[in-house]
């Protein structure tokens, strides 16, 4: 089996357009949840969200077309993940993205025209901009790869099982490269309709495993990373990010929002397991912690009962809002930033200790020798990816 | 009907029961109706009488609306029936 290294990351998430922008607001645990400004806003009662502000990518007016703005964060992160890695063409190299939503925008635009506007005629590429693969050809288009490339929904777990895929893809010997992440962009009037109707949005704050907390905040953005066969990133003088040592993808079977503990225990198991890593190597895991009451009880009460010693835990849902299918991509930036710099990313919103989240909480940013670190999503639906990564 | 055996119906519909089986002292709980089957109920009410019910399923304690007994959710219900006129 091969080794499977990361040598490129990119990301347009709110709390910035690119990881090194990404990086110093996570060290500075600043947080981009606020109030929200998008069409619609006076009907909707949750007014808050993490948005991308003042960022335009670079297309060619005649690409936008094809673009909705989950494909346009998708593309400009998969070119900064290429550009780091240094690769130049690399027609072999194929990319899966995760996306829940895919050009959910879209659909909420054209379905207003046609059903609120009363209008007969929508743009013709309306489909090719609305699919859920749109990224994923986006991006091969892009860059010109011509390996496999596809998406993969599952819901908030979307980006980890994307990852996933491409690393066992790369293990395998299946191809040596592959760009992997995932994307989202659901901050429109339609997006935020339907969660509110689960009434799990908060109106105020995302709180991960604090006393108080009252729901999750949605965000938007993308996060997309090279994967190479580790031989062949050393063989070309490559620099090595992290090593991805192991990846579980599990389904609870059981309810279809409410978390299960035993479905947490068990992806978080699988994947140590995966990655031939003791629990006590971990040291530190970013939770899959939406802020929600029922996800947050539970993911602490999985991750105490898989690790005994007091490893760190934060979930930067609360900096850059959940990102849906974008959520594990972007989470794996704060990964990245852990092994790379020592940097904690802390959990922001904190109040007060809960009694069922005795989990050892960072809620200031910290520096910490980290060797390895685990990274969550426990979709609905029950599907649940984790990823393990080394240092590199 | 009256407004009241409506919310009675709507009720009992979600936890699978006969409305002439619903105890005004029952618990939610009680009935089977956990967090999420309570956020349906509460739908399906706001469009039976076409109001706004707050209710937060994070922490149904914050919401400003009684749903310790199903009597509660009733005298809730009448009362925002009443406020829309």
């Amino acid at each position: 089996m091969k080794r499977v290294v990361i040598t490129g990351a990119g990301t347009v998430n709110p709390l910035g357009h690119d990881v090194a922008q990404t990086y110093a607001a996570l060290a500075a645990g600043r947080s981009a949840i606020g109030p929200i400004n998008l069409a619609g806003i006076e009907r909707l009662d949750v007014k808050i969200g993490a948005q991308v502000t003042g960022w335009q990518g670079e297309f060619e007016k005649t690409d936008l077309v094809w673009m909705d703005p989950f494909a346009q964060f998708a593309v400009t992160a998969a070119r900064q993940a290429m550009a780091q890695a240094g690769l130049g063409k690399m027609p072999q190299a194929g990319v899966i993205l995760g996306s829940a939503g895919g050009g959910l925008q879209t659909v909420d635009d054209n379905y207003r025209a046609v059903y609120a506007m009363g209008k007969n005629r929508v743009h013709p590429f309306t489909v090719p901009r609305l699919m859920a693969s749109a990224g994923a050809s986006l991006i091969a288009r892009d860059l010109e790869l011509q390996g496999p490339s596809y998406t993969v929904a599952s819901a908030c777990s979307s980006s980890n099982h994307a990852i996933g895929q491409a690393f066992a893809m790369i293990r395998a010997g299946a191809v040596p490269v592959m760009l992997a992440g995932g994307s989202d962009a659901m901050l429109c009037f339609g997006g935020i309709k339907a969660w509110e109707g689960l009434r799990v949005l908060s109106q105020t704050a995302c709180r991960p495993f604090s006393k108080g907390r009252d729901g999750m905040v949605m965000g938007e953005g993308a996060a997309v990373f090279v994967l190479e066969d580790r031989d062949h990133a050393l063989a070309r003088g490559a620099t090595v990010l992290a090593e991805i040592a192991g990846c579980s993808m599990t389904a609870d079977a059981e309810d279809m929002v409410q978390p299960s503990v035993n479905g947490a225990v068990r992806a978080m198991r699988l994947a140590l397991q995966d990655a031939g890593m003791a629990a006590d190597e971990v040291g530190y895991i970013n939770a899959h912690g939406t802020g929600t009451h029922a996800n947050d009880k539970c993911e602490a009460s999985a991750i105490s009962q898989v690790f005994q010693n007091d490893v760190l835990v934060s979930s930067t849902k609360s900096l850059h809002g959940h990102l849906i299918g974008g959520a594990g991509a972007v989470e794996l930036v704060a990964c990245l930033l852990a092994l790379q710099q020592g940097v904690i990313a802390p959990t922001a919103g904190y109040l007060a200790a809960d009694p069922d989240c005795a989990i050892n909480l960072v809620t200031q940013t910290k520096t910490a020798t980290v060797a390895a670190v685990l990274s969550n999503s426990f979709a609905f639906g029950g599907l649940n990816a984790v990823l393990a990564l080394r240092r590199g | 009907m009256t407004t009241r055996d409506r919310i009675l119906e709507i009720l009992a519909a979600q936890a699978l029961m006969d409305p002439a089986d619903l105890r005004m002292e029952s618990r939610p709980e009680d009935m089977g109706l956990d967090s999420l089957a309570l956020v349906e109920s509460i739908f399906a009410l706001e469009e039976a009488f076409d109001i706004a019910i707050p209710f937060n399923a994070q922490d149904p304690a914050v919401s400003g609306l009684d749903i310790s007994t199903i009597g509660a959710v009733v005298a809730a219900v009448e009362g925002l029936v009443a406020q829309r006129g």
